[in-house]
């Protein structure tokens, strides 16, 4: 029977992608400091030990503070170019266009080691956060730009115009009925390049200073096999932090959804 | 006294040139329509008088005032748009009480114009509903009221109601009508539906390719229309081939192919032509067919056969083919009990008043 396969073909999927994830966190709680069968025991040694170590806790506060800054700048900017693709002509439009979202697609490795260059050898900058935050702003503006250009295509060009008709300044129109309508496409850009800078590892790997990105940070960690438990225990935590993060986003989007009656069409969940 | 001013008008868009030259008198508290195909430029119009687009050459005179430079946000006009743009994040009387938030009012007395606003539109104790949930014949209410609040000089309304259904459409072309007279401001209404713009004018501006081909009455307009274009747009009008011929008394008079000689009231003769073009145009319910027992019709009478008929229930659009002729003409018949239907095929004798003949210039 047909359904019967793809009934077996869908099990042997989901555990193919779920099994590497579950595997977290039943190491992260085996008493042992191999990552082996048969689970030793259960222990919270692990994440009392990941409390202890400082260098991982700045590692994961830059991640954190380099995320937050890429996502604010790649969602502002991503803002101008949706808007402007959608809302304006202009010479050069496709290709311009065309040029802005070409990070999407180029090997990362590329994108690192040309910046590399560029900061160090033309520009002449010593590496710090910043140039991560400016790696990972052109990576990440792309995504941004291709969530937000369906908000705002989305829109009735109407509305701004009525906003105005009613008295307002093009920045009152944009700010009190624009912005508001497309806030949902603005919460999702901002969680996906969050997500996309705090574990991204080429690009930091190349462009940070003397204080690494969480990524970066577990990387080195790895040399030491005492640490990979550790190691477990924080993966762990970090996935728990993104299902939360991401069912916070996807109830603030279906809110947004059902107040402005819009049919409900996808989403992350 | 004319409220508005438009004059010699240019648009272009790159090398597209939408509108040519167009010059208009709109009066005080009239119902004015640009009436057109689309692409004719009608909406570029309107969007030139609220402001949402600048002209290339011309001006806009409103209320005395030359509008150039002047944004649509501090312009006396408000609109009401096609697709009605109700902001779905807002209620209904956030809606309605939008362009009140400049107005420096209190709590109170904004929701007492928004509560009288609503209650004008027939929607009162919708204010607290959300913007989203209301059907096409509400949104186009709230977006009435929205632009009415603020009492503009002129209200311009973009196809307001085409994207009702027939029955709500019908019901909103009575009421539209009827709270302009209330209100008393100048409604400037775009419309490609000739009947919408016949039902609630004053006066309609009919417009092809970027130029207003005629301004009339709706009754001058479809007795007297200035080409055989607006002819056409307006109603149903049958062309037939016709040749001038000089009276020595002085009347004019012409030889119309299929029906005869036909001699015209100066009356009704475009004004001011030299030379009359060689066809006459003739509505559908200036022919009629002669039914056995009608009182015979004298001269004015020709025959043929019903090539075609529609049946409307009140009424019958018959498609005769005349002898000697080889298109068909479109004739109207009240449907009445001693009037039996006739059948594809069958032969009729018709009649025409000669005093419905309409000529145009050459």
């Amino acid at each position: 029977m047909t359904g019967g396969w793809l009934r077996i073909y869908a099990i042997t999927y989901l555990v193919f992608l779920y099994l590497p994830v579950i595997l977290l966190p039943m190491f992260a709680f085996n008493d042992g400091t191999v990552i082996a069968f048969p689970l030793q025991g259960f222990t919270t040694e692990w994440f009392v030990q990941l409390a202890g170590i400082e260098a991982l806790h700045g590692a994961l506060l830059n991640s954190v503070i380099i995320a937050l800054t890429t996502a604010s700048l790649s969602v502002v900017l991503g803002i101008c170019a949706a808007r402007a693709s959608t809302r304006f002509t202009f010479p050069f439009k496709a290709p311009i266009m065309g040029a802005i979202m070409v990070p999407l697609v180029l090997p990362e490795i590329i994108v690192a080691v040309s910046l590399l260059v560029v900061v160090v050898q033309v520009l002449n900058l010593p590496l710090s956060a910043w140039t991560v935050i400016a790696g990972h702003t052109l990576i990440c503006t792309p995504f941004a730009i291709a969530i937000l250009s369906s908000a705002f295509q989305g829109l009735d060009q109407s509305l701004e115009e009525a906003a105005i008709d009613l008295g307002e300044t093009r920045w009152e129109a944009f700010k009190n009925i624009i912005l508001p309508l497309v806030a949902p496409g603005i919460v999702a850009s901002f969680l996906i390049c969050f997500t996309i800078s705090l574990d991204e590892f080429i690009i930091a790997f190349f462009l940070t200073g003397a204080e690494p990105t969480l990524p970066v940070y577990i990387w080195g960690q790895l040399r030491f096999p005492t640490k990979i438990p550790a190691v477990m225990a924080l993966g762990t935590l970090m996935l728990v932090a993104s299902l939360i993060i991401l069912s916070v986003a996807e109830f603030y989007r279906r809110r947004g959804v059902a107040r402005v009656g819009g049919k409900d069409s996808g989403g992350f969940l | 006294m004319s409220i508005i001013s438009l004059q010699d008008i240019h648009k272009y868009y790159g090398d597209y040139h939408a509108l040519r030259g167009i010059n208009c008198e709109i009066g005080e508290g009239e119902f004015f329509s640009l009436l057109g195909p689309s692409g004719c430029g009608k909406t570029t119009l309107l969007r030139v008088i609220g402001g949402f687009e600048d002209v290339s050459s011309g001006a806009v005179i409103l209320g005395g005032q030359n509008m150039a430079g002047v944004p649509a946000n501090k312009r006396p006009t408000n609109m009401v748009f096609q697709s009605y743009a109700i902001f779905p994040h807002l209620s209904v009387a956030q809606n309605v009480g939008y362009g009140l938030r400049k107005a420096r009012l209190s709590k109170a007395e904004q929701d007492a114009k928004v509560t009288e606003a609503l209650e004008m539109v027939g929607l009162s104790g919708y204010g607290a509903r959300a913007a989203h949930a209301l059907s096409g014949g509400q949104r186009q209410r709230v977006a009435l009221a929205r632009a009415l609040i603020l009492k503009p000089k002129v209200l311009l309304l973009d196809e307001p109601l085409s994207a009702l259904d027939k029955k709500m459409r019908e019901q909103m072309q009575t009421e539209l009508r009827r709270l302009q007279r209330q209100v008393g401001i100048t409604f400037i209404l775009v419309t490609h539906d000739q009947e919408e713009a016949l039902i609630m004018s004053d006066r309609i501006a009919v417009m092809f390719e970027g130029e207003i081909a005629q301004v009339a009455a709706p009754q001058e307009l479809y007795r007297r229309p200035v080409n055989r274009r607006v002819g056409e747009f307006i109603g149903v009008m049958n062309f037939l081939d016709a040749r001038h011929i000089e009276g020595a008394d002085g009347k004019v008079r012409f030889d119309i192919h299929g029906l005869g000689k036909a001699v015209i009231e100066p009356a009704n003769l475009p004004q001011g032509a030299r030379a009359y073009a060689p066809v006459v145009g003739l509505r559908p319910e200036a022919l009629s067919l002669i039914y056995e027992g009608d009182a015979p019709p004298g001269k004015r009478m020709a025959e043929g056969d019903v090539a075609d008929l529609s049946y409307y229930g009140d009424m019958t659009y018959y498609e005769v083919l005349l002898d000697g002729m080889t298109d068909p003409v479109t004739i109207s018949m009240k449907n009445l009990a001693s009037r039996p239907v006739l059948e594809r095929g069958a032969r009729t004798r018709v009649t025409w008043d000669e005093g419905s003949l309409v000529v145009f210039g050459a």
